[in-house]
Parts: structure tokens; C-alpha cells; sequence
């Protein structure tokens, strides 16, 4: 017995020891955490590694899935923001990101080596409203829209409001804004939706993807903006299309560049999306000229370095980000219509097989 | 007091050979000399643990300087260009790049003092339930078991059940004594923060009342004294550093709860006007935006956030020691 | 008897009254959350739910096995770092009350003990992830043992304070060296008190989504490598519970219940085994 306890106590003793000499230099190790760069990165080719936007989870887990069974390959994307996936594509500690904003000249030259935005998905925000008075659906315009953000219209019966929805009886409830309090693509696409059409809202708030707004709640999350409309009367919130079809939210009809009010749907996003695309694929869907597109909705992009030979990748890890990422354009784009994400128009699909061409491993093309 | 334990073992073990050798047993001479030799390793032991216990102490030194050192190096590009006005200044706007931090501040200890104001009681009450008037019995049992699981509950089920439950509550709550009925905003956050924090100074007022000596409250009770006498004359001065050292714990927690409070706090970068207003904390801000940041600059104010987060919380701390040890003291 | 006493007795019963008020409205709001994730998850709990991985969106079924594993595993490293360096820690300061270093040291703890999560999260990030170029379920351990330390340090201290001087002394006085005295004698004595602390430590980053984030990542699959990314519950169900599907939905609520089930069994164990441990002394 006694001899246990001794052996179990010098077990202790080093264990103790171990762990706090690797706490010592672990510690020691972070007066240079600031800027080094990466030495050694994700090198074993069983998993491609990525991250980025949230409003892709669903789509890309039901698509790497997929690939999985025709390719035996993994892929892990977490849902850590767009903002952050560009940062951990900075950080080279992913193979890919995935943003639902193109990256700006700030960001670009934080980068190391040049990076390519190849378009995966289009998206749509919806105004959702809680009005349980109101029957027909709500019609709403621009100038509308950016008054009631801005704190302007305060009145669901303000004269602006009824001069558009003709016959509707609206009730005197005040207007409570809900938005997104964590920053978030959806909040990008909106806020760069008003900044078009509104010149007071690009002066005072600017788009981002979280800004200084005048006025409202703040909910954490598509269900936390959700949750702030469908328990205050009187509420309006922006949400993504697919959160508000999957919980059978009330959502306006928004009129578009061309007059049209357009009532969000896969259909009329994905016509917004079907125009021409610059060859580095970054435009913004916001106010689209497409007379049947809905004006606020944009694509969502997966991010890779242009030149793949970096840390100690492989040519063949290279290769097979390539060619997910060349499935993910063409014979992903079955599984986006039953998630509600709008699928990819074919000239924007050739843009984007253009782009994949030009990456290179060690200054060769990967893809022919 | 270590020293002559050492001292007397050497020469009881030096001792030991010359008789052993007279009996000239040689079974004798082997176990004599494990004896000998398990000595020295115990005095060697002895060395290397007292060695690893400094170790320790050091580490967290080094732990919390290099906490400190990392979060100034990442928000050096913030302090740069921004320089003090960070502090108060009122306006939040990532997308001109105006960062100022004090709505936070305010927020932050807004719902934190409220929270401790409103657990007090709570925690006091439980502690004194479980360590005086019942420290035994189911009925304590499942009271102790259940405000220890309170400390358990994930904050992010804290916020959920925030969000469906309390929110509408309190709305109707401010509907009723007529402000702007929102629902969140810092009474509510405070209020999911007041049950959270009721464990953390229960349970060490519980284990610092039942550690009362019983002399001293069976004197009291001798001199006449009534139940409720005994706790506020006896109980409360006897463990008054524990308690405090309890409702700092809950400060602290307070203070850097994120999940739940981003989640019914408003998250408005207004100053908020008044405790039924939505704000934010500084914990709230970087929860919500850390992860779209997407400019330098602005990944660097939040972490200058998580900065000025982690001076305050020192801070307290410090002011919270100079106490206890006042007290102790007196 | 005098009216004063009369008035003394009666304020006495009438706070014990009140105390005892008090304290059980403290329940309440537990009572409210147990009722509200036990029917939102219990319908969704089964064999298939803890043995499967989740499936992607649009098809029903699949389950959190990945994420089960990867939280044992995460929680389980973070505890084989903090335990040892927390109760020698917490040995260090009750055995130098006065020394300038044990100062410093005990104020670090108390320091540690506010900083949010999510900084921790972000200086694990620059210190593991950003140098070593990857992901890792260590790094997320690393940063939950940090999290968990000053719990277990200042149960560990303050239990230790409690234990009359009388009993070291005795046990010095049969000739023990300081180390077995220590570890045989004092720390046997407070063991409830930090098992209670280590518990603690547990239920408090069990649900820790923060610091994971940007250490322990995540994964769809099963993953044993504690060098690769993992999955953990709390991840899971921050992912899942905002989404608009309804499977994910489900899968958060029951994962939720499934982390709340686990916090209340490790409460129990706690329970059994301090029970056990004052029984033998």
C-alpha cells in the first residue's frame, strides 16, 4: 500500500512538473505572438479545412457531405463568421474562406499573396414585420425602407407607408426596428442595399457589416432578430430568405431598381444574380438591374490563394481543394433549392470556372 | 519548521549501520539500507515538490502578464491610432472607424452592480439556510444540490431561456410601469445575471457559516440571544471576509459573462438612458463582432476591449483584496 | 414573558421565514430552465442520436456522436492540465500566506478568474494556433485549463485554509517530510472542498463556446487526434441553434439537454464520491 502511494505520488510529482514547464514556455513563447508569421501549416491531406461565413453552413455541409459519399473526401468548414475566415485565410491556418462580402484593398493587402473570390451561392434578405392586424402583404420602397431604418418613419400609419399599400388599413402602432447585433454578411448585404439607395443612409451609418445604427434592438443571430419581431407587435427586422420561409414569417415585397415590387424568392434572387459579372466576380447584387430580381440579395464567395504552393502543402492537397471547389459550381448547385439559396446562373458558373483556371501550384495551372 | 524533521532523519539514519552491522544480519543490512536510501529520496522529494510549488505560484504570474502582454501587443494598431480618447469616447461606428469604448463601460458595469444587488439577497439566504438554520436533512440536500447546478447551467442555455421566458416578462413588467417595453436591455441582462451569480457567493458563505465555532454561538444562545441575533451579532462579523470574497467571486463573473447577456442585453452601441434601455457590455461587443470584423483596426479595438475588459476586472480585484484584508484586520 | 422578548422571538421567526423564502425562489428560475430544454430535447434524445453523426441539412435523423466525444475529450485534457498545476497551486498560496511572490500569484488567480472567455479564446488562438499553423483540440484545451485553474486554485486554497493548523503539526511531529504531510494529510482532509472546486471548474467551461471557437474549431466528423480540429457540444449547439432548419434545431435542443444531463451526473458523482471520501476519514 505504501508503495503504491509512493509511486502514485511521484506520477504526480512529474506529471506536475511536465505540465508546468510546458506552461513556462508556452508562456514565455507569447511575447512574440504578435505578428510572426505561420511556419507550419495543416500539412496531412486527410481533411481540407475551412471556415468563414455562416450564411453558408447549411449549404456547404449538405454539399461536403455529399462529396464525401462520391469521394471518400473530408471536408470541415466551421461557421466562424466571414470576417474571421478571412482573417484565418490571412493566417493561413485554413485552406479556403468563405465570405459573403468581397474582401476590400484593407484586407487584400494583409494578405500575403494575392487571393481569388470564386462566387458559390446568392442569398437574399427579407423584411420581416409583426403586424397581426394586417392580412395583405406589405409593399415597401426604397426611400420607405431607409426612413424607417434611419428613425424618420416612427408610425406603422405614417402617411409615406399608406401612400404605397392603397386599401390596406395600417394601425398606429410605433415602428421598433430589429437588427443584427453580431456582425454578419446579412447585415452587409442590407446596409450596402440602403447606402445605394439613400444617400442620407451612406452618409450617416455607411454599409458594413455592423454599423452604428440610430435606432433599435440589437438580437444576436437570425433567431435573435426572429425572436425581437415575432415577440414585439409593431416589429420589423431583416433576416435572411430562408430562416423566414422555414419559420413561415410575414415578409414585404421590396420594389425594385426597375419599379417592380418583387416578392424574395429563390426565383427572383437568383434572377438579380443572372447579370454580367466582372471577371474577379466581385459585385455587389444589391439593386439590381434585372427588372424580376429582388434588390437585396448578394453572392456569397468561397476564398483561396491564387498561388497554392505556400507553408508545405502539397500539389496534391492543392488539387483536390480545386476540384471541391470546381464541384461545389457545378453539380453542388442541385442541393441549393431545397435549402432556399438560390443556385448559380451558368454565365456566372463560367466566371467562376475561369477564375479556378487561373490558380496555380508552384506557377503551373492545377486545373486544365 | 521543515529543518529539524530533515535534521533528524540524517542522523537516525547514520545511527542505524553501526548496530545493524553488530547483529551482522544480512537480511537486515538490505532492508537498512532501502531505509537509508528511501530517506534520502523523501528529503530529495521533499526539494523537487516545495520547487514545483513556486513553479506554480510563478506560472500564474507569468500566465496573467502573458495574457496582458498579448492583448497589448494585438491592440497596439488600436492604441496607435486612437490613442485615450478610446475611452470615452461615445460613438461606436466600425464603418467610419470611430471606436469609443465607454457605452460599454457603462453598460458592462451597469448590469454588473445591478446583478450583485439583486443576488445579494439570494445568496446570503441560501447561505444562511444551508450553513445555520438547515445545514442537514433532504430538504438541504436539494436545495445545496440544486443552487450548485445553477453554477452548472451553460451560459448560452441562460441566454435562450432568457430570450423566451424573462424577456416577455419583464417586457410586460415595463409596459405596465410605463417605459418603452422592449423586454431587453440591461434589467434583463441583469436579472439573468443575478440568478447566475447566486452560487458563486452562496456556497462559500455556506462553508464560511458552518465553520463558525459552535462555543461562540452556544454563547450567545446562553446569553439569550434569539436565532436571528446569533446570525446578524455572531455569524455575520465572524465570516464577513468570506462573504465578501464571495460576492467578489460573483463580481467577477458578472463582469465577463458574454453568452447570456449578448443575448438579452439589446446590443444598441446608444449610452443607454435608463435601466430598462437595451445596451451592450464590453464582453457583449466582442462576442458579437469579433468574428465579422473585418478591418484591422477594428479587430484591434475589440481586442482593446478585451484589454480594458481585463484592467477592470484587475482593478476590482485589487480594490477587493485592499478590503478583504482590511477586514481581516480589524 | 416580556413584550420584548415576545418581539425578538417574533422578528427571529419571522426572517428565518423570510430567509427560507428567499432562498427557494432561487430555485425557481432553475426549476424553469430544467422544465423548458428537458421538453424542448427530450423527444429528440435516443440511441441513434448518440452514436451518429450529424447529417447535413434537408435530411432527418443523425446525431452528436462527434460532438460527445470530441467534449469528453477537450473537457477531459483540459482537466488532466488543470487539476495538478490547480491544487498545487492552491497549496502554493495556502502554504506561503506571506511571501511577495504568493502575493502576486494569489492576485493573478483572482485576476484570471474575470477575464472573459472569449479573451482567453483570442490569446489561446495567438499563442497555440497562430505559431503552430492549425487548429487543434489541445488548444482548446489549453484554453478551458486556463479557465478552469483559479476555481480549482482558490477552492483548493480556501478549503485548505479552514483545516485547523493542529493537524499539519501533529503530522510533523511524527517526523513526515513536508510532501507527505501535504499530500497524506492535508489534502486527503479537503478533498470534498476541491473535488467540489474541480467540479466546478468543469460545469464552467462544459458550456464554454468562446475560447473553442478559435482553438478546438469544430469538425463534421469523428476525431480522436487531440493535434486536429474537434467537435464539441457547446460548439454544436451555438452552430445549429441559430440555423433556420429544424433539424439542426433539434439537434441543438437535444445536445443541450444531453450537456445539461451531463453537468447533472457529474454533480452526482461529486456528490458520491465526497460522500465516500468523508466516510473513510
Amino acid at each position: 500500500m505504501k508503495r503504491n502511494f509512493f509511486k502514485s505520488q511521484h506520477l504526480l510529482l512529474a506529471s506536475a512538473l511536465l505540465v508546468a514547464f510546458s506552461f513556462a514556455s508556452c508562456s514565455g513563447g507569447s511575447g512574440s505572438g504578435g505578428g510572426t508569421d505561420s511556419t507550419s501549416s495543416s500539412s496531412s491531406s486527410d481533411a481540407l479545412i475551412g471556415a468563414g461565413s455562416t450564411f453558408d453552413n447549411p449549404l456547404f455541409s449538405k454539399m461536403f457531405s455529399e462529396y464525401n459519399k462520391i469521394n471518400g473526401l473530408k471536408v470541415n468548414y466551421q461557421s466562424v463568421g466571414s470576417g474571421a475566415g478571412i482573417s484565418q485565410l490571412t493566417n493561413k491556418t485554413v485552406d479556403f474562406g468563405a465570405s459573403d462580402a468581397p474582401m476590400n484593398g484593407k484586407q487584400d493587402s494583409a494578405l500575403a499573396a494575392p487571393a481569388l473570390h470564386i462566387p458559390v451561392t446568392a442569398g437574399a434578405v427579407v423584411l420581416s414585420y409583426n403586424l397581426p392586424e394586417i392580412k395583405d402583404t406589405l409593399l415597401i420602397t426604397p426611400s420607405v425602407l431607409a426612413d424607417i431604418f434611419l428613425g424618420k418613419i416612427t408610425k406603422w400609419d405614417d402617411p409615406k407607408i399608406a401612400a404605397i399599400n392603397k386599401g390596406v388599413k395600417l394601425p398606429p402602432t410605433g415602428i421598433v426596428i430589429a437588427h443584427r447585433s453580431d456582425g454578419s454578411g446579412t447585415t452587409n448585404i442590407f446596409t450596402t442595399y440602403l447606402s445605394k439607395v439613400s444617400e442620407e443612409w451612406s452618409s450617416k451609418v455607411g454599409k458594413g457589416s455592423a454599423v452604428n445604427w440610430p435606432v433599435g434592438l440589437g438580437g444576436k443571430g437570425n433567431e435573435g432578430v426572429a425572436g425581437s419581431v415575432k415577440q414585439t407587435p409593431g416589429a420589423i427586422g431583416y433576416i435572411e430568405l430562408a430562416y423566414a420561409i422555414q419559420n413561415n414569417m410575414a415578409f414585404a415585397k421590396i420594389q425594385n431598381k426597375s419599379g417592380n415590387f418583387i416578392t424574395p424568392s429563390i426565383a427572383s434572387v437568383t434572377a438579380a444574380a443572372n447579370i454580367t459579372i466582372p471577371a474577379d466576380s466581385k459585385i455587389s447584387l444589391t439593386n439590381t438591374d434585372a427588372p424580376d430580381g429582388y434588390p437585396i440579395s448578394g453572392f456569397s464567395w468561397v476564398l483561396i490563394y491564387k498561388e497554392q504552393k505556400y507553408n508545405d502543402r502539397s500539389a496534391d492537397r492543392a488539387t483536390k481543394l480545386l476540384k471541391l471547389i470546381s464541384w461545389v459550381i457545378h453539380d453542388g448547385q442541385q442541393f441549393s433549392s431545397a435549402l432556399n439559396y438560390a443556385p448559380l446562373s451558368p454565365n456566372v458558373v463560367s466566371v467562376g470556372d475561369a477564375i479556378l483556371k487561373s490558380a496555380t501550384f508552384d506557377g503551373k495551372p492545377i486545373l486544365q | 519548521m521543515d529543518a529539524p524533521v530533515e535534521k533528524d532523519m540524517m542522523t537516525r539514519s547514520s545511527e542505524i549501520p553501526m548496530r545493524v552491522i553488530n547483529s551482522a544480519k544480512a537480511s537486515e543490512v538490505v532492508n537498512t539500507i532501502k531505509r537509508i536510501k528511501r530517506s534520502y529520496r523523501q528529503i530529495r522529494t521533499e526539494n523537487v515538490f516545495k520547487k514545483t510549488l513556486v513553479i506554480i505560484g510563478l506560472v500564474m504570474v507569468i500566465l496573467v502578464f502573458g495574457i496582458l502582454l498579448t492583448l497589448v501587443v494585438e491592440s497596439l494598431p488600436s492604441i496607435k491610432a486612437l490613442g485615450l480618447k478610446y475611452l470615452w469616447g461615445k460613438t461606436w461606428d466600425p464603418v467610419q472607424d470611430v471606436y469609443g469604448a465607454f457605452p460599454f463601460l457603462l453598460g458592462t458595469l451597469l448590469t454588473s452592480f445591478l446583478a450583485l444587488i439583486i443576488s445579494i439577497p439570494f445568496s446570503f439566504a441560501v447561505a444562511v439556510f444551508l450553513g445555520e438554520y438547515y445545514p442537514k436533512g433532504w430538504l438541504s440536500d436539494f436545495l445545496k444540490n440544486t443552487v450548485e447546478l445553477i453554477a452548472a447551467v451553460p451560459s448560452v442555455i441562460y441566454g435562450f431561456w432568457g430570450l423566451a421566458v424573462l424577456v416577455p416578462i419583464v417586457r410586460s413588467f415595463e409596459s405596465k410601469i410605463g417605459v418603452e417595453p422592449v423586454g431587453v436591455g440591461i434589467f434583463s441582462s441583469s436579472l439573468i445575471l443575478a440568478v447566475m451569480i447566486i452560487p458563486y457567493a452562496a456556497s462559500l458563505g455556506r462553508s464560511m457559516i458552518q465553520m463558525v465555532p459552535s462555543q461562540l454561538k452556544e454563547g450567545a444562545y446562553s446569553l439569550g440571544a434569539t436565532r436571528w441575533e446569533v446570525i446578524r451579532s455572531v455569524i455575520f462579523p465572524y465570516t464577513k471576509s468570506g462573504l465578501f470574497a464571495g460576492v467578489l467571486l460573483s463580481l467577477g463573473r458578472a463582469l465577463g459573462e458574454t453568452m447570456a447577456v449578448t443575448m438579452v442585453i439589446g446590443n444598441t452601441s446608444i449610452i443607454p438612458k435608463s435601466i430598462f434601455a437595451p445596451g451592450n457590455t464590453m464582453a457583449s461587443v466582442i462576442a458579437n463582432q469579433f468574428t465579422e470584423a473585418d478591418k484591422p483596426i477594428y479587430v484591434s479595438a475589440l481586442i482593446e476591449l478585451g484589454l480594458v475588459l481585463f484592467l477592470v476586472t484587475v482593478i476590482i480585484n485589487v480594490i477587493g483584496k485592499k478590503i478583504i484584508s482590511r477586514f481581516t484586520n480589524e | 414573558m416580556s413584550n420584548l422578548v415576545k418581539y425578538r422571538i417574533a422578528k427571529s421567526s419571522a426572517l428565518k421565514i423570510f430567509t427560507i423564502f428567499l432562498a427557494f425562489v432561487c430555485v425557481v428560475p432553475l426549476i424553469f430552465i430544467l422544465l423548458y430544454i428537458i421538453r424542448a430535447g427530450i423527444t429528440k434524445i435516443n440511441w441513434h442520436f448518440l452514436v451518429n453523426i450529424p447529417k447535413p441539412v434537408g435530411e432527418s435523423g443523425g446525431g452528436i456522436a462527434n460532438a460527445l466525444l470530441g467534449s469528453m475529450i477537450i473537457i477531459g485534457v483540459a482537466a488532466l492540465i488543470a487539476i495538478p498545476v490547480g491544487i498545487l497551486g492552491g497549496i502554493y498560496l495556502n502554504e506561503n500566506k506571506k511571501s511577495r511572490l504568493a502575493y502576486w500569484s494569489r492576485l493573478c488567480v483572482d485576476i484570471l478568474q474575470g477575464v472573459p472567455s472569449i479573451v482567453i479564446g483570442i490569446v489561446a488562438y495567438f499563442w497555440l494556433v497562430k505559431p503552430l499553423g492549425g487548429f487543434s483540440a489541445l488548444s482548446g484545451s489549453v484554453a478551458l485549463a486556463i479557465m478552469m485553474l483559479p476555481i480549482i486554485i482558490r477552492s483548493t486554497e480556501e478549503t485548505l485554509k479552514l483545516l485547523p493548523d493542529s493537524l499539519k503539526e501533529a503530522a510533523f511531529a511524527l517526523g513526515m517530510p513536508f510532501h507527505r504531510v501535504i499530500l497524506k494529510v492535508i489534502v486527503p482532509c479537503g478533498i470534498s472542498g476541491i473535488l467540489s472546486g474541480v467540479i466546478l471548474s468543469v460545469a464552467r467551461i462544459a458550456g464554454e463556446t468562446a475560447p473553442l471557437l478559435f482553438t478546438a474549431f469544430g469538425n463534421p466528423y469523428i476525431s480522436t487526434n487531440i493535434t486536429k480540429p474537434m467537435q464539441s457540444l457547446p460548439l454544436l449547439i451555438y452552430n445549429y441553434a441559430t440555423s433556420p432548419y429544424n433539424d439542426w434545431l433539434d439537434l441543438a435542443w437535444g445536445a443541450s439537454l444531453i450537456l445539461l444531463l451531463w453537468v447533472l451526473l457529474l454533480n452526482i458523482i461529486t456528490k458520491l464520491t465526497t460522500r465516500r471520501w468523508k466516510v473513510q476519514l
